[in-house]
């Protein structure tokens, strides 16, 4: 029941944007969040974005595991 | 899918599971891993990674699938509700199979009840103002991921001046399951993988005090499958070393304090109350309930209806599966009496719930 999305958002009317992924659009509240702007990624859970997704921490989870692949698996 | 599918890399996969079997290898025994979420408990099975990870390695699910720890006579109240005349229930998909002492939700939808699926709460508040004459009762169940969106509705149905949108509520709360499960003497968890969204609304330092008390590693994971071999290699690097700290491999996300503005949401609709986990029992503050200022959106005080005495079938074995104590195939009724098509109990019902996922994956 915890599943939620990261969709992109493409537009924002007040406290709602319409966010968008893989070409599906959604409409969602933006009631728990702070300072989103189009462009940003957000995780959408139930009609609500409830946080915005760090895309510099994203990227340095994806450059630990590019060090792991690179090490076969030997611990860091 | 951005942000998903790099999450998903099999060659990463194998890697991260050469360095958790170069991590445990000289440890003698057996580490318990308990993923406390139902999702992970879903992308366990579905990515296949018990059969992944080494013999050193137990991963065992725990009582995090909402639907699964929804007492009995929740169940049964939301079936008298939808028998209530004028009644329009609103739920998410998975409560409606859920078995009540004598009936179910889908069982009262094909006697005629006006029972309806919705993707959002404030879909269910849309369905209050189109329904003026009508009383909407939405199925307030799941974790801090999910009470937020119900706070939300709320909110929003007091801004429309709606007298006809109510919540039915069942609300649980984290990290308190955990600390009665740790404390649970017939339970050895060396370790828990703490769930990723729940996390996202309360933070990672919410499971401090239980490290503190327990000593205890915990480690906040994502739902992809790379997620959770780093969440599983983080833990397991803890246990090897005898430490014990709260660690978040799902940063991208959950930040330390969490999201402030949802957790003010939640404490502005609700306060903390004692709760009956399905299986285990009632923990003190485990639960969420309506405050009394918005008591006129409480279907319990609002709408009352006469509930039948709840019943549970007598062989049902969720309450152990749920604490992590047995695996489905132990339970009897499992695959025989018991199956997704008609389940006996909620975790078998719920696609989340780990009876299920050992049906659909468990080969």
């Amino acid at each position: 029941m915890c599943l939620a999305v990261p969709m992109m958002v493409k537009s924002i009317e007040g406290d709602n944007a319409i966010c968008e992924i893989d070409g599906v659009r959604r409409e969602a509240s933006l009631m728990m969040v702070d300072d989103v702007a189009v462009g940003d990624y957000v995780l959408i859970h139930a009609g609500f974005a409830i946080e915005k997704l760090d895309q510099e921490d994203a990227e340095q989870t994806l450059a630990l595991f590019r060090q792991v692949l690179a090490a076969g698996g030997m611990p860091e | 899918m951005k942000y998903s599918s790099e999450f998903r890399n099999p060659e990463v996969a194998k890697a991260l599971i050469a360095s958790i079997n170069t991590i445990v290898a000289g440890y003698p025994g057996r580490m318990t891993l308990m993923e406390v979420c139902g999702t992970h408990t879903m992308a366990i099975y579905q990515h296949g990674i018990r059969a992944l990870l080494p013999a050193q390695i137990r991963l065992i699910s725990g009582p995090g699938c909402p639907v699964c720890v929804t007492p009995v006579g929740y169940v049964d109240r939301a079936v008298a509700l939808a028998r209530r005349p004028g009644t329009i229930i609103a739920s998410f998909g998975d409560m409606l199979r859920v078995p009540g002492s004598s009936s179910s939700l889908l069982a009262e939808k094909a006697r005629g009840a006006d029972v309806r699926v919705v993707y959002s709460p404030l879909d269910a508040v849309a369905l209050a103002e189109k329904n003026p004459q009508q009383q909407v009762v939405f199925l307030g169940v799941g974790f801090e991921t999910t009470t937020p969106t119900i706070a939300g509705s709320v909110l929003e149905a007091k801004r429309r001046g709606l007298s006809n949108y109510f919540v039915l509520c069942s609300h649980k709360t984290m990290p308190a399951p955990m600390a009665a499960l740790t404390a649970d003497p017939e339970l050895k968890v060396d370790g828990y993988l703490c769930p990723a969204h729940v996390s996202a609304i309360i933070g990672a330092n919410a499971y401090q005090p239980l490290v503190d008390q327990f000593k205890i590693p915990c480690v906040v994971t994502g739902f992809e499958p790379l997620d959770v071999l780093q969440g599983v290699q983080m833990l397991a690097r803890q246990v090897v070393a005898g430490e014990a700290r709260v660690e978040n491999q799902y940063s991208r996300i959950v930040k330390p304090e969490g999201n402030k503005k949802a957790q003010a949401l939640l404490t502005e609709v609700f306060e903390p109350c004692d709760a009956a986990w399905r299986g285990i029992g009632v923990i003190p503050n485990s639960g969420l309930q309506l405050r009394p200022a918005y008591a006129p959106f409480n279907a319990e005080l609002q709408l009352p209806v006469e509930v039948e005495e709840p019943k549970e079938h007598s062989g049902c074995q969720c309450g152990e599966i749920l604490k992590g104590k047995i695996s489905p195939r132990d339970c009897k009724l499992f695959r025989t009496a018991c199956t997704p098509e008609a389940p006996i109990g909620a975790c078998m019902v719920s696609s989340e719930g780990t009876c299920a996922a050992e049906y659909k994956y468990g080969g």
